[in-house]
């Protein structure tokens, strides 16, 4: 008996099948996404010593609106929630389903962009930018980076629809979703981060 | 014409099941960390910190095992290593952090 010739060849020359090299890539993006749970440690550490030098300037219990806030958090986690059907669609095989999944998440994950916009744009307008005090530069700086993160992976939904839309479900592009759903459902864990330390512990 | 599943990976793992528990849970937590905080001075400070910090808690947990599938089984022992790890450095980072700027201040004062 000798082994099939594929495997003597992928042992030779290390190319992997597509199964492996799936794993391997989700593998790839789950130590960056790491990378950046600890660019997170490292905002989330700068505002716990800044957050609470107002320099005579309003503090959270004055600027935040928690209703608002919590809003805010139902779109992300409804929208974190939808991409797990658009995996489990997937997984099926339903390329249609997959885009309708996709674009309820772009959807609500638009909405909480814009939701996020809309109150930077007000504290800036009411002279609270993050020039007012190191409370608020630590407060942009962090929550501002996951609004950044959210928005490119917009980007990124966008361009994964088209994908599944022109290419179809092949192998790559299941693969290609996977660390995408990573990405989104990992800015949802973030996120719980940022609304219990910033908004509600900055009110009690 | 259907494609064969990309079988092992961990997106397969995920069920309509875990994600309505994961959703369901995650809602749930949610509103108790702001109801906590809207309640309106019934509870004492301390007592809504340290509610508020474990529905944070609860709720990464909830996400990292519905939504990312994260476990102890074969395929998924290298994620939890590194977040595991991750979590330590993350440790460092904050408390480490923390604890200098204290001091220092303490020092100033």
């Amino acid at each position: 008996m000798t082994p099939p010739a594929l495997s003597i060849d992928a042992a030779v020359t290390g190319e992997l099948g597509p199964l492996e090299a799936a794993d391997n890539r989700a593998f790839g993006f789950w130590l960056y996404i790491m990378s950046d749970l600890v660019l997170f440690a490292a905002l989330f550490a700068t505002y716990a010593v800044l957050g609470h030098n107002y320099a005579g300037g309003p503090t959270g219990r004055d600027l935040f609106h928690l209703r608002y806030v919590f809003g805010e958090t139902l779109l992300l986690l409804v929208s974190s929630a939808a991409f797990g059907l658009a995996m489990l669609a997937g997984a099926r095989g339903g390329r249609t389903r997959v885009l309708i999944w996709l674009a309820v998440t772009f959807v609500l994950g638009l909405a909480f962009v814009a939701m996020e916009f809309n109150e930077f744009h007000h504290l800036i307008l009411d002279g609270h930018g993050p020039q007012r005090s190191a409370f608020l530069s630590s407060y942009f700086t962090l929550v501002g980076t996951h609004g950044t993160h959210v928005a490119f992976g917009l980007l990124w939904i966008v361009v994964m629809a088209g994908q599944v839309a022109f290419k179809g479900l092949t192998a790559p592009v299941r693969s290609r979703l996977m660390r995408l759903s990573i990405f989104w459902h990992l800015l949802d864990i973030v996120w719980v981060g940022v609304f219990t330390v910033v908004y509600l512990m900055g009110v009690i | 014409v259907p494609t064969p599943p990309v079988s092992g990976s961990d997106a397969d793992k995920g069920s309509l099941k875990s994600y309505a528990a994961g959703f369901i849970f995650s809602v749930g937590l949610t509103t108790v960390a702001f109801a906590l905080v809207l309640q309106g001075g019934a509870l004492s400070r301390r007592t809504v910190l340290f509610g508020i910090l474990a529905a944070a808690v609860a709720q990464v947990l909830v996400q990292l095992r519905c939504f990312l599938h994260l476990g102890t089984g074969a395929s998924a022992r290298w994620n939890l290593l590194t977040l595991v790890f991750t979590l330590l450095i993350m440790l460092l980072f904050v408390g480490g952090t923390l604890w200098i700027m204290s001091d220092l201040n303490a020092r100033m004062m």
